[in-house]
């Protein structure tokens, strides 16, 4: 069952292994680095560097993330019943499992509907 | 044995056919925007110390020997750890999505896929969603504001599309039923594609009943998930994270040689790996049009075995695939103006998460209405 995996695990080892062998060859080929004050500072197109170099930034970022984990798992659990829909059907119970995933969806649907008339995804402000 | 056989394939996908393409599709990238600008393009590297042009067809080779030998800095400002872990870190789920795609059928009795999982799509979503980390660490470990804002944007971004992407595959499950790509993709080859459902006895569409009804929720369902497959990949039209007008280069501007190299043939691959899952969900993966795979067994006279010139003519034709897919990208990108952020966030969660999930039931409504015997 597991072993199915084994060429996942093999083509991480060969991709890793790929990523890290680059960089350390571009270490070993390259240029010997040299620095100095104005190579170190941050890049901002040629002026030093001004204020906090982590901006404040807008909480929507946040709460798009949080809304993602929500619906991120609704449609995991959609794959499943998407899957088996055919065999409910063969067996006649097509409306409950039609009427189901309706109810599912309608809850969170309600939840959506609430993210979007708190303004949580308009960014017009 | 087996280990031997699935490490050639292993080796053979990712550096013969994923990493050339990469390097070339950048070449085609540079070539066509040039065709389209009215400029020349990279037309002069070709064989060292000849004056053989060749189209410029040396030039990935030059440029990644350049990125080798550049100057390897790390800035003086950033967090050393997560600044070295980001590249890496976008490069490897990049390659390792390609696992799971069915790339070619049969050759000598070997199915052409690296692991035959029977959780393909679940696992692509898996992975893919795992290169958000090397954005959101290079945004973040390189103290600089402009790579913040490009990693922020990114981030949220692509989490934004995931929803969209998952939900626009929910009906084409619906209708083949099946987690398996390489089953999927057997499937269209005996009854059709899920875009061109015209050939075989069509055994999936229900006897041909719903057959053409199918073919509107499939249609949506393909325009949506190629769309987000766009913003996935961080390309024009949705290049919000690295929009030169507003961020310089967004979370990469403190990235320099290798590093930068990296971002690059991760997101081009990203690409890559993007239009083989469209091809392997949407127009039948490996398998020839019109019936001709059922058509060209029966004459080999034995209809499950499939000869060897049959297994490279199906690699071919899902590369083929691949490149025309490839170069649509390219031709969007260099069409298509950007959209503004709000604009890009509206798409995704208003227009796109409605429409896939309208989408989901009006396949789900036109399957039981067909298929009868809703008591």
């Amino acid at each position: 069952m597991l072993d199915q995996y084994l060429p996942v695990l093999m083509q991480l080892s060969v991709a890793t292994g790929f990523a890290v062998s680059t960089l350390l060859i571009s270490v070993l080929l390259g240029k010997s680095a040299k620095s100095n004050a104005i190579k170190d500072s941050a890049y901002e197109c040629g002026m030093l560097p001004i204020g906090d170099d982590k901006p404040r930034f807008s909480v929507k970022f946040y709460v798009i993330a949080m809304l993602f984990v929500i619906f991120d798992i609704e449609v995991v659990f959609m794959y499943p019943w998407a899957v088996t829909f055919k065999n409910f059907l063969a067996n006649g119970q097509a409306a409950m499992v039609f009427w189901s995933m309706s109810g599912f969806v309608g809850i969170l649907l309600v939840a959506y509907l609430y993210a979007l008339k708190k303004g949580a995804l308009s960014w017009k402000s | 044995m087996p280990i031997l056989i699935s490490f050639i394939k292993i080796v053979m996908v990712i550096f013969v056919v994923i990493l050339p393409m990469v390097a070339y599709s950048v070449w085609a990238e540079r070539r066509v925007s040039a065709v389209i600008q009215e400029r020349v393009g990279p037309n002069r590297v070709g064989i060292p110390f000849t004056k053989i042009r060749l189209f410029g067809l040396g030039q990935p080779i030059a440029d990644g020997i350049k990125f080798l030998l550049k100057e390897d800095f790390t800035p003086g400002h950033v967090n050393k750890f997560y600044y070295w872990l980001a590249p890496a870190l976008t490069m490897v789920p990049a390659l390792l999505t390609c696992a799971v795609l069915p790339f070619g059928s049969e050759l000598f009795g070997e199915k052409m896929v690296i692991a035959d999982l029977n959780v393909g799509p679940l696992f692509i979503f898996a992975i893919a969603s795992l290169s958000v980390y090397g954005i959101v660490l290079a945004g973040w470990a390189s103290n600089s504001k402009y790579s913040f804002l490009g990693g922020v944007r990114s981030s949220s971004q692509m989490i934004s599309y995931e929803i969209s992407l998952g939900l626009s595959l929910v009906p084409v499950l619906l209708i083949f039923g099946e987690l398996n790509l390489s089953e999927i993709v057997w499937e269209q080859s005996k009854n059709g594609w899920l875009l061109l459902p015209f050939w075989g006895d069509g055994a999936i569409w229900n006897g041909g009943v719903d057959r053409f009804f199918l073919l509107f929720p499939a249609f949506i369902a393909f325009i949506v998930f190629t769309t987000s497959i766009f913003a996935e990949t961080n390309r024009l039209p949705f290049d919000l994270p690295e929009c030169e007008t507003e961020l310089v280069a967004g979370y990469h501007t403190e990235y320099s040689s290798m590093k930068f190299a990296l971002f690059f043939l991760g997101e081009y691959a990203a690409m890559i790996i993007g239009s083989g899952l469209i091809v392997t969900l949407f127009l039948g993966g490996w398998s020839l049009p019109f019936g001709l795979d059922a058509y060209l067994m029966n004459m080999t006279g034995d209809p499950e075995q499939i000869p060897w010139w049959l297994g490279l003519i199906h690699i071919g034709t899902f590369l083929a695939k691949v490149i025309v897919f490839i170069l649509f990208f390219i031709w969007v990108r260099w069409t298509l103006p950007r959209f503004r952020y709000d604009q890009l966030m509206r798409l995704g969660w208003i227009i796109f998460f409605e429409l896939a999930l309208v989408n989901i039931f009006i396949t789900a409504g036109i399957l039981i209405l067909t298929r009868g015997s809703a008591s």
